[in-house]
């Protein structure tokens, strides 16, 4: 039974910063949702609002049925009364407390016996796998265990909705991309509806149902991951996500379905569009090619740059810059011809002025 | 659209939801507990400092005899033109005032070139016997500041006031020039001994921080040693010093002891015993003039230099952690300069405690024989040839019970300022940003800038009668512990402040989020994590309360005399060898309390100190 979390036109300011900005949005029961942005953006402070941390200014949450803040009604009910769990970026377990008393401070508070109480502590520990840690305190353990500890702290209170603050950004990158693995896997378990805050774009991508990309504490899109790579709502988004970052090529329309781009025109939908433009294509999206062909378009290597798994080529054809992304090591030596060929279906149109998506 | 659902709103409708969002306001722990702290605070300091200030423009009954005509209860402004510009100004305020600056500037800035070149020599250079220097020179500020005043007299007096005979003199058998017996030297040499461990654990603290890496950049631009001491490091230690400053110019002005003992029998009056002799013939209303001229300067000067400090702060995030420093070699220099160094210290720590017991020993006094050896001080019965017949102190009920009220108040006075620590620490703390911490933190700090003994002369005028639920407070032990705890406000909220920084915000978030309500966030996460902080204040403010003299010397009566004010009175009758062995008794009290402080893991002067 998970619950969906519904916020309305929600304006918190701190002195003359707003850090977020009439913000609506529909969490659905069981969804992953991640907030997404970089640093200032708002998430954190959205995130703790939901969680009755910070009393917003403005507008009204509730989760489930439950109105949890309403600044008309002058409703902000306790965070301990909105039934959510919160694991923090820094773990915040009570340093003078073992793991055993840590996890069980909150089910003492909801009066379970000590049978109830050992059960729940052995469930969780057993959920990330640490058992045998019980009388351990935090600074007997790594920041891994921690944060393990953290999450089965969480979970022992069984909360109705689960919110997490940049709970991996203080772990190294194998032990991130383990984590990542088991958080996937206990939502996908337990069902929770789950809030994620993280300025890690791969980690929203891999985790989550559902993104919301914020800047300046506006929403800038809000849908899935898939969606939010390939369909980039504005420049913004498509700026931030992807790694090497999208093309993002100046250019006007000239034609029916064709921009023109430096001294070449490339073949995409412009609906009505008319004037300049911005041609955004990701770099595994353009294929390399080493003799001519029709439609593509001959440019310079500059600088070819194998990684192993993959090679990232970087191509110039006058003022135009290209950054080309090919599996495996690449062949093609730095100054060698090539011709790039761009699919008119994986190109995005966006106006230059307004920087959405041009869409019918 | 939010507005327009407002609109939409009953009168009703809004008018319960502002109650609601008022009493979720007024029920958040941390303005609840700011509330009670700014009721305290105004029972506890405003209202007296009121009190004091409508004194001086009423005419009192006492008045009458000087003012004909004058009408009790009646506003004036006759004890201000008395005191500012009358004939008496002259010898009751502008002489004093003299006095007080000459003895506080002096004191400051000969504890200051002590402090200073001590802590220089302890971090920047290869001395050796760090650890022996730094224990050495905390030893002169846990005695009571008075104690080198009591073992001047001892080893300098030359008999033109009468009083036991000088060491020196019976020796040299010629009597010491008076100006080395009484007066400004002897206060400001005294003063300075015991001040100097200011300047040295802020300087050394900030030595320790600074970067060696900013002075050796210096020394690769080719500068001198003394150029870079002057250029470089001196600058970079400016922000401490300045607050060694503040500290011990603020309490010099305010100090009461060394200048009663070695001032007063000359008549070198200061504006702490020009103030103690006011009121104790009953004149309140000059008195308070006094006190609230030494509050507005110890004001001015302690605004000015924050303001100096507040502009040069950013020096102080320099460097951060503490580098391991490159130090100056002493070569040559090396075994002389130490054997100085300790050999100074161990005068100053150590020679005053032997020349007061040398003092309680001697049956005639100003004979220091052999022959003349005796124990009738300490354990004679009463005798009518010694001490106006009051028996040897260890067989005295009357210092029995000033020993206990010394101990009682200051285990009093040390929990309720840990409390109040405690409670505004995490007012303001959980505040911050709001402009009700802020002021909280501001009324905090006002008894800070008030020297100690006019802090004590507002409690004068309150208390004498009922004010609200407080019953009469004047000539109680209550009134002693209350100005006490007041005094001790800026410290406690400082530490408490300190303490509660400590614990992460989540910490608390987090048991919040677990359902625990505000005492059972309290008891069972910021309580546990803070009570070091607790402990090490709690004991800190038990070892300065007891030695305490300025603060309470206008307050105690003979009941509630505690083992500080006895020496004084002892002083003040002629029984110069009982004063000297209760000051001991009292030293020997300290020590112990230092000694379990030392034991308790964490706690220290300097952490005490703030720094």
């Amino acid at each position: 039974m998970s619950t969906t979390i519904t916020i309305k036109n929600l304006t918190k300011r701190f002195g003359d910063v707003v850090a977020v900005n009439n913000v609506s949005l529909t969490i659905e029961a069981g969804t992953f949702l991640t907030l997404l942005g970089p640093s200032g953006c708002g998430k954190t402070t959205l995130l703790r609002c939901i969680a009755g941390l910070e009393d917003p200014n403005e507008g009204e949450i509730y989760i489930g049925d439950k109105l949890v803040y309403s600044s008309i009604k002058g409703i902000s009910l306790q965070p301990g009364a909105r039934d959510l769990g919160l694991v923090f970026q820094n773990y915040a377990l009570w340093p003078h407390m073992t793991v055993y008393k840590n996890i069980t401070f909150a089910l003492e508070m909801q009066k379970l016996t000590k049978a109830q109480m050992d059960e729940r502590v052995h469930e969780a520990l057993k959920e990330v796998q640490m058992d045998g840690y019980e009388n351990r305190y935090p600074r007997e353990m790594s920041g891994g265990q921690q944060q393990r500890i953290a999450l089965a702290r969480m979970l022992a209170y069984r909360p109705k909705v689960f919110l997490m603050d940049e709970p991996l950004s203080n772990l190294d990158a194998r032990l991130r991309m383990d984590m990542r693995t088991e958080l996937k896997r206990l939502h996908h378990i337990s069902g929770a509806t789950t809030i994620y805050v993280t300025h890690d774009q791969v980690e929203a991508l891999t985790m989550s149902t559902n993104i919301a990309v914020m800047k300046l504490g506006v929403v800038q899109q809000l849908d899935t991951p898939d969606r939010v790579y390939h369909f980039p709502a504005n420049l913004f988004v498509a700026d931030f996500i992807g790694n090497p970052k999208v093309n993002l090529l100046d250019g006007t329309v000239s034609g029916q379905n064709q921009v023109k781009v430096g001294d070449f025109a490339l073949d995409v939908e412009t609906f009505n569009a008319r004037g300049k433009m911005v041609v955004a294509v990701r770099p595994e999206d353009i294929a390399v090619l080493t003799e001519p062909e029709l439609n593509a378009v001959e440019f310079t290597a500059y600088s070819v740059l194998p990684a192993g798994a993959d090679s990232t080529i970087v191509a110039q054809r006058g003022d135009v810059e290209v950054t080309v992304k090919v599996m495996g090591i690449s062949k093609i030596k730095m100054d060698q011809k090539i011709w790039l060929k761009f699919d008119p279906t994986s190109l995005n149109l966006y106006d230059k002025e307004s920087g959405n998506l041009v869409t019918g | 659209m939010a507005k327009q659902a407002g609109e939409e709103q009953g009168l009703f409708e809004r008018a319960e939801a502002w109650l609601r969002r008022f009493w979720r306001w007024v029920t958040t722990p941390q303005v609840i507990l700011s509330l009670i702290m700014l009721f305290v605070m105004f029972y506890m300091v405003i209202i007296p400092l009121y009190r004091m200030l409508m004194t001086t423009f009423t005419f009192s009954e006492s008045d009458v005899r000087y003012a004909p005509g004058a009408v009790p209860g009646d506003f004036t402004l006759f004890h201000w033109i008395r005191m500012l510009s009358s004939k008496v100004s002259t010898i009751m305020t502008f002489e004093p005032l003299l006095h007080s600056l000459t003895v506080s500037l002096g004191a400051t800035f000969f504890a200051f070139v002590i402090g200073g070149a001590l802590a220089w020599m302890v971090v920047r250079t290869d001395m050796p016997g760090r650890h022996t220097i730094n224990v050495l020179a905390t030893v002169p500020y846990i005695m009571p500041s008075w104690t080198i005043a009591m073992a001047w007299k001892v080893l300098f007096n030359n008999g033109t006031t009468g009083g036991m005979p000088g060491f020196l003199m019976y020796l040299t058998g010629t009597p010491p020039p008076d100006w080395i017996s009484y007066g400004p030297v002897p206060i400001i040499v005294s003063s300075a001994l015991h001040y100097y461990t200011f300047f040295f654990l802020f300087v050394s603290a900030a030595l320790m921080s600074i970067d060696s890496s900013l002075e050796e950049a210096g020394e690769l631009a080719g500068a001198s040693r003394w150029r870079i001491l002057r250029k470089i490091t001196f600058p970079l230690v400016i922000p401490a010093l300045l607050s060694g400053f503040i500290m011990t110019f603020s309490k010099t002005m305010g100090t009461f002891g060394g200048p009663n003992i070695l001032g007063v029998p000359v008549r070198y009056y200061t504006m702490s015993t020009m103030l103690r002799s006011n009121t104790q013939v009953g004149a309140f209303g000059d008195g308070f003039v006094l006190a609230i001229v030494l509050i507005l300067f110890s004001m001015t000067t302690i605004f000015l230099n924050q303001k100096i400090v507040g502009t040069r702060k950013s020096y102080e995030t320099i460097g951060g952690r503490g580098f391991m420093a490159q130090k100056t070699k002493l070569r040559n220099w090396r075994m002389p300069l130490t054997s100085l160094v300790i050999i100074f210290q161990v005068i100053v720590a150590v020679l005053p405690l032997l020349l007061l017991i040398l003092s309680t020993l001697m049956a005639r006094s100003g004979d220091y024989s052999i022959s003349n050896l005796t124990l009738a001080h300490w354990i004679g019965q009463s005798n009518e040839k010694i001490n106006n017949g009051e028996p040897g102190v260890l067989l005295n009920p009357a210092i029995y019970r000033g020993a206990w009220n010394s101990i009682k108040l200051a285990l009093y006075t040390a929990f309720f300022t840990a409390l109040l620590g405690v409670i505004l620490g995490y007012a303001i703390v959980k505040g911050r940003g709001t402009r009700l911490a802020k002021f909280v933190e501001q009324l905090a700090f006002i008894p800070y800038v008030i020297p100690g003994i006019a802090f004590g002369a507002v409690y004068i005028s309150m208390f004498t009668k009922p004010v609200g639920p407080i019953p009469p407070l004047y000539g109680t032990f209550a009134l002693l512990v209350v100005v006490s705890v007041a005094k001790h406000i800026p410290y406690s909220s400082r530490s408490g402040v300190s303490a509660m920084l400590q614990v992460g915000r989540e910490l608390e978030e987090a048991a919040a989020l677990a359902g625990a309500n505000a005492w059972q966030r309290f008891a069972r996460i910021i309580f546990p994590l803070t009570s070091t902080g607790f402990v090490s204040g709690f004991l800190l403010t038990f070892i300065t309360t007891m030695r305490e003299l300025s603060l309470i010397i206008l307050l105690v009566t003979p009941t509630t005399a505690v083992l500080a004010s006895m020496t004084m009175r002892y002083i003040e009758n002629g029984n110069e060898q009982q004063a000297n062995a209760v000051i001991i008794i009292l030293i020997v009290l300290v020590l112990i309390g230092n000694f379990i402080i030392s034991r308790f893991r964490g706690g220290s002067l300097k952490k005490g100190l703030g720094m």
